[in-house]
């Protein structure tokens, strides 16, 4: 998508207002967009997923994460009503997860699987055409036209899908997805085998779409995807390991930590760092290099600052260290394989 | 329970797009009603024309309605598991569709081309009778009430063939399995019209109200029944 010709907000925004959504969608406004509790899927006895709890609010980008086989795919199929859960229970679109409601389920929600599963032979218009009577949309062309533009694929409308490469047929896919303008749009790998700049449109369209309140769920394995683009996240693994906002979950697992540099070894250290303010402990992390465990940086490094002046150290730097929501996950799926080795 | 004509019209329309586009499965439709009628063209040509007394007391056309038997089969089996195998149907069946709606679908873009090419064939085999058969043979062949049941019979055999091949198709893990399978499904609709063509088992009004009742019938339930074992899961999964 090049920057000139991308609108994607007005256009899509444009998509959510003219199918309104009525006093249905009205009356579901002040309930979860997705609401799980106790969901359960096993398949032959196997657990794919076990006990997972989670609620995510509309309007929402909610990421959910884990490694291969951890159970994403199988709980938004659940989710999606393609298969039944073993146990527990859920709403979607603010109506309970049950086989009678499956049809007016879909009807609110739109998936885009990992494999974009476009029919091959036909022409992408063709592809929306189908999907659009299948989900019954009014005035088919211009939501097709609108759906194309979004993601930057109406040149190339007429061309069998067949023929395109790996990233357009994923954007036609996403195209596909937002025909009808769903309420929960469930996006799996949404930018698998995307190159950069497609992967950055992907983004700012999953932004846009957010913004104009539909609620997305995202299952990912691009960490930094997740990180940029959700309000929280979920990391599973069968079961839910841990779930909230990426800066919380980082505070969850990891200790905050200054780093103190100095161009040579501090004489005693002790007597620098201890009973500074906010700082709980402190150890000694290479010849001239210190980390300091601080229940608040901002109470610990000016302290720290002036005790190092004051003991004339020559200070090269201070810093907060920073982990990833890699680090987090890293950290939780070493956990869990740890576990299963003992 | 209401059925939406716009969904089935959807799947009606993809699907007749799809065979138009894939030549194997054109060239396979074609090549069964070729078969079906090379030899009793032969046949008919070298008979003489004082073959064609016997020839009246028997039902040689219906010989023929072997391939509304045969040939919808063979794109009904690909239907589901075709499906399947490319990774098209989970993003369909992820839409408001009901399984109901998505079968009536399928079997009537099966239903149409088939009926079509039998009536073609049926058509072009006529021709050549009227135009190159010995004088008597003819006639002897081409009866009002073989042409009535032919056309009346082709569209009902046609359906209970999709039926059966779309049952087999969404049990199947591979295409060539639930082709090869619903061929030989078809084999009893086929021996029981050519035991009638050869006269084995006496066609008459009676028999052919029975046989029309009775597979009007077949195709009511079959869709019924077909849409019962017809298992998102699974077919998602391919676990249950």
């Amino acid at each position: 998508m090049s920057s000139n010709d991308r609108a994607p907000e007005p256009e899509l925004t444009g998509l959510r207002r003219q199918s309104g959504g009525g006093a249905g969608r009205a009356a579901r406004a002040g309930t979860a967009a997705i609401e799980a509790s106790h969901l359960a899927k096993d398949f032959g006895g196997r657990a794919a997923v076990a006990d997972v709890s989670f609620s995510v609010a509309r309007g929402e980008v909610f990421g959910f994460l884990g490694p291969n086989g951890a159970g994403k795919t199988t709980t938004v199929r659940t989710l999606g009503t393609l298969i039944a859960p073993t146990s527990g229970s859920a709403t979607v679109a603010g109506i309970p997860l049950t086989p009678e409601n499956g049809v007016e389920i879909r009807r609110r929600i739109s998936i885009m699987p990992e494999s974009p599963g476009l029919y091959m032979r036909l022409s992408v218009t063709e592809n929306l055409e189908c999907f659009a009577d299948l989900y019954e949309v009014p005035d088919p062309g211009g939501r097709i036209a609108r759906a194309l533009r979004a993601v930057n694929l109406a040149d190339r409308a007429n061309d069998a899908c067949g023929t395109l490469s790996k990233g357009l047929r994923q954007r036609a896919a996403l195209a596909r997805a937002l025909l009808s303008d769903p309420e929960v749009l469930f996006l799996d790998e949404p930018t698998s085998g995307l190159d950069p700049v497609a992967a950055r449109d992907v983004h700012e369209l999953i932004t846009a779409l957010s913004q104009s309140g539909v609620t997305i769920f995202l299952t990912t394995h691009r960490l930094e995807e997740a990180e940029r683009l959700c309000d929280r996240v979920a990391i599973l693994n069968t079961t839910l390991r841990t779930i909230g906002r990426p800066d919380e979950l980082r505070d969850q697992l990891f200790a905050r930590t200054l780093m103190v540099r100095t161009l040579v070894p501090i004489p005693a250290p002790g007597r620098v760092f201890g009973g500074l303010p906010a700082v709980d402990s402190w150890h000694q992390d290479g010849p001239a290099a210190y980390v300091l465990a601080v229940s608040d940086p901002a109470v610990a490094a000016p302290a720290a600052t002036r005790a190092l002046v004051a003991a004339g150290a020559d200070v090269l730097a201070i810093s907060e260290s920073h982990h990833s929501l890699e680090d987090v996950y890293l950290e939780l799926v070493n956990q869990d394989e740890e576990a299963s080795r003992r | 329970m209401s059925i939406s004509r716009r969904r089935v019209r959807a799947i009606f329309r993809k699907e007749l797009r799809e065979y138009r586009r894939n030549r194997s499965l054109t060239v396979g439709m074609a090549i069964i009603p070729v078969i079906f009628c090379i030899q009793p063209l032969v046949n008919v040509f070298t008979l003489q024309s004082a073959a064609s007394i016997p020839l009246r007391h028997e039902h040689v056309l219906l010989y023929m309605l072997a391939i509304p038997a045969l040939v919808p089969s063979f794109v009904a089996a690909y239907s589901v598991v075709g499906e399947r195998q490319q990774g098209t149907l989970e993003p369909v069946l992820t839409t408001p569709i009901r399984r109901e709606e998505l079968l009536l679908g399928k079997a009537l873009a099966a239903l149409l081309p088939s009926i079509a090419v039998a009536y073609l064939v049926y058509g072009l085999f006529l021709a050549c009778v009227e135009l190159l058969a010995r004088p008597g043979v003819a006639s002897a062949l081409i009866r009002g009430p073989d042409l009535l049941a032919q056309v009346l019979f082709t569209p009902l055999l046609a359906l209970w063939s999709i039926w059966i091949a779309i049952l087999i198709s969404t049990r199947s893990a591979d295409v060539r399995v639930a082709q090869q399978l619903s061929a030989l499904a078809s084999l009893p609709s086929v021996a029981l019209t050519t035991l009638i063509a050869l006269n084995v088992i006496k066609a008459s009004l009676v028999t052919a109200l029975a046989a029309g009742v009775a597979l009007l019938l077949l195709n009511r339930i079959g869709w019924r029944f077909v849409s019962a074992a017809f298992d998102r899961e699974r077919l998602i999964t391919g676990t249950r």
